[in-house]
């Protein structure tokens, strides 16, 4: 029987389907729990910073106002307007801060807080509908359970009020909440399977050159046979393209080794491995591009069609 | 077969030098999004947005077909994605959105919830009615529902008269704002907490709910041995009803996304989880809402206003206000007309 889905690219574990309203699968890939987790420790860098910021600044405000009152000569009210304003201003600050940089930052149009946006993700539905806020508030919320809640019988144990089992059984209890995302298949926090979203890649490329374009003078002088362009199908194609858009000399010397000793290549005098491999990419890529122009995607070398 | 050498321009290439501009412009569009408000793009611009959008997603199909060009594909992939989210995620503006809570989704998700809001109800009534019971058996159970600093001095050694001095004292009166700021952050935290352990069953928001309503049902007996009851339901109930009204609220939601974890009923239970989850968060956002006015009223409005029935006409006056806004149904034109 025709297995008629050879051709496609089968989707990695990481991919999932977004298919737009017009019908294209977006093949979104899946943020890794190890993004998430430096995500998350950048975010949490970033609120601690800066509630350490603020009460610094805070505290000298009021140690200003106090010595300031005292040159003067009057006893400073403890109701006076100005260290009211402060003081509401540094709690509802540390509210907002704990409660609100998620929200706020995903609620944005990236849908990513800094600490996402550094690692390259961003949050969405996971039926790719629009991101509400009730959603973003659900995901974060849940944030409560899965990193106070552990934080705090952490803290019962440096207190050692409370008897060593039970805060055990506590963190072994919480911990099911903070390790949730390693296992489901989706990498789903609590928050987002409360709120139905996801964390997908979102990474800023940019349009790089066409390799094909990279022709050097001798580019004319370089000829293979079909022969020597059948050894290899897309997989290896697309390893050549990595090696020389990394442009890492070894690399390429190793792999210019490689290919010239499997199709039995004599180099030119003067040949350099870069415009051997340039050469022969422009060369394999043309044969592979026109069978897939006929239907045949030749997988790896393996691949006999 | 003679070696051809390569001279030609691949196809695939020739497809990329022809479309690139539109995808650079697309790029740039989206860039742009990311940093200013929509409104700041010509109209030119906006008409262009969806057509460029679905050039390139047209082009990322036929590029999947015909060019092998890994960078091109990965390039024109996540291009597609974040165009995808800009072009479909629009979401209204803030204005709009705001009135939408407040004439709809909040009242709405809050009648949905009512069985769950009647069960944290009756479970915080229970919690008090067994405290207030145990106490008048043996006043020593006092010292179990209220820990040594939540007491502040008012336990059943306490006199009459230090009692009642609690309820009329016009407490941190220079620092009032202060005082309610602090109120409010450190209820909303709670019931924020509340909210999230919901995820376990439902059974820790239960607990909570419970040792709350142990809290004041053990002040209540202490001050009704006194012969204070009436004036300790004045001093709680100016702020009470609210704050009682808004942690029951969260237990609601908390029991909600816990329920439907545990019985996701007909959908799957991620569809269900992810229905369920978005109610409670809409009910939550109005908790804490409810919880900074709970706040002024405690910090400020009870420090104020030290006269019995004053105390309980605000009481009463917030419950009705509460339960008219979110339980009597109104047209539903209205609310249609915002969405």
């Amino acid at each position: 029987m025709t297995d008629y889905t050879r051709h496609l690219d089968r989707p990695t574990d990481a991919q999932r389907q977004l298919i737009t309203p017009e019908g294209v699968d977006l093949r979104i890939n899946l943020g890794s729990a190890s993004q998430r987790a430096s995500a998350f420790l950048i975010d949490a860098a970033f609120i601690v910073g800066i509630m350490i910021g603020v009460t610094i600044l805070y505290v000298l405000a009021l140690l200003a106002m106090t010595s300031a009152s005292r040159a003067v000569g009057i006893n400073w009210p403890r109701g006076d307007y100005a260290l009211q304003i402060l003081s509401v201003l540094w709690l509802l600050g540390f509210f907002l801060l704990r409660n609100g940089w998620f929200l706020g930052f995903e609620l944005g149009p990236r849908a990513a807080t800094p600490g996402k946006r550094i690692v390259g993700l961003q949050v969405a539905m996971r039926n790719g509908g629009r991101l509400s806020a009730d959603a973003l508030i659900a995901r974060n919320a849940m944030r409560e359970i899965e990193v106070f809640l552990p934080l705090t019988f952490l803290a019962y144990n440096a207190g050692a009020n409370v008897d060593g089992w039970i805060v055990l059984l506590g963190l072994l209890w919480s911990g099911i909440f903070a390790l949730f995302p390693l296992f489901n298949r989706d990498r789903l926090r609590v928050g987002d399977l409360v709120a139905g979203t996801f964390v997908v890649q979102a990474p800023r490329r940019r349009l790089a050159t066409d390799l094909t374009q990279r022709r050097s003078s001798m580019a004319p002088t370089f000829a293979f046979t079909p022969d020597q362009l059948d050894v290899y199908g897309v997989k290896e194609l697309q390893v050549l393209e990595d090696v020389l858009r990394r442009n890492a000399l070894s690399a390429q010397r190793v792999v210019a080794d490689r290919i010239r000793g499997k199709i039995d290549w004599t180099p030119r005098p003067g040949e350099s491995d870069g415009d051997f491999l340039d050469a022969y990419y422009a060369a394999l890529r043309t044969r592979l591009e026109s069978k897939l122009l006929l239907g045949k995607r030749r997988r790896d070398k393996h691949d006999t069609a | 077969m003679n070696p051809a050498p390569f001279t030609a321009e691949l196809k695939s290439a020739r497809f990329r030098r022809e479309r690139e501009e539109d995808w650079r412009r697309l790029e740039g569009l989206l860039k742009r999004l990311e940093t200013q408000p929509v409104s700041k793009l010509s109209d030119e611009d906006l008409i262009a947005l969806p057509v460029l959008y679905r050039a390139t997603l047209s082009a990322l199909s036929v590029a999947r077909e015909t060019t092998l060009d890994k960078a091109l594909l990965d390039y024109l992939e996540g291009l597609c994605t974040r165009a995808y989210f800009v072009v479909y995620g629009a979401r209204p503006r803030l204005s709009r959105r705001l009135a939408r809570f407040f004439a709809a989704d909040w009242p709405t998700a809050a009648r949905a919830l009512w069985r769950e809001t009647a069960i944290a109800g009756l479970l915080f009534a229970l919690g008090a009615g067994i405290a207030f019971w145990l106490y008048s058996r043996d006043p020593d159970w006092f010292y179990a529902f209220m820990p040594g600093k939540t007491a502040q001095g008012r336990d059943p050694s306490a006199t009459t008269e230090a009692l009642r001095k609690v309820l009329y004292d016009n407490g941190p009166h220079d620092i009032l704002a202060i005082f309610a700021t602090f109120l409010f952050t450190h209820n909303a935290q709670i019931a924020i907490f509340a909210f999230a352990l919901g995820f376990a069953f439902g059974v820790p928001t239960a607990l909570l709910m419970v040792t709350n309503g142990c809290l004041l049902g053990a002040l209540l007996a202490l001050y009704a041995a006194h012969g204070l009851g009436f004036q300790l339901g004045g001093w709680l109930a100016i702020h009470g009803v609210t704050e009682i009204f808004a942690t029951c609220l969260a237990g609601a939601a908390g029991f909600h996304i816990g329920w439907t974890l545990a019985f996701p009923g007909a959908k799957t239970r991620t569809e269900a989880m992810a229905a369920a989850g978005r109610r409670a968060a809409t009910l939550m956002a109005g908790v804490v809402l409810m919880l900074a006015v709970a706040g002024a009223l405690e910090g400020v409005g009870r420090q104020l206003i030290t006269n019995d029935p004053a105390r309980y006409g605000v009481a009463l006056t917030s419950a009705g206000a509460w339960g008219y806004y979110l339980y009597v149904p109104r047209r539903r034109r209205k609310a249609k007309a915002l969405g």
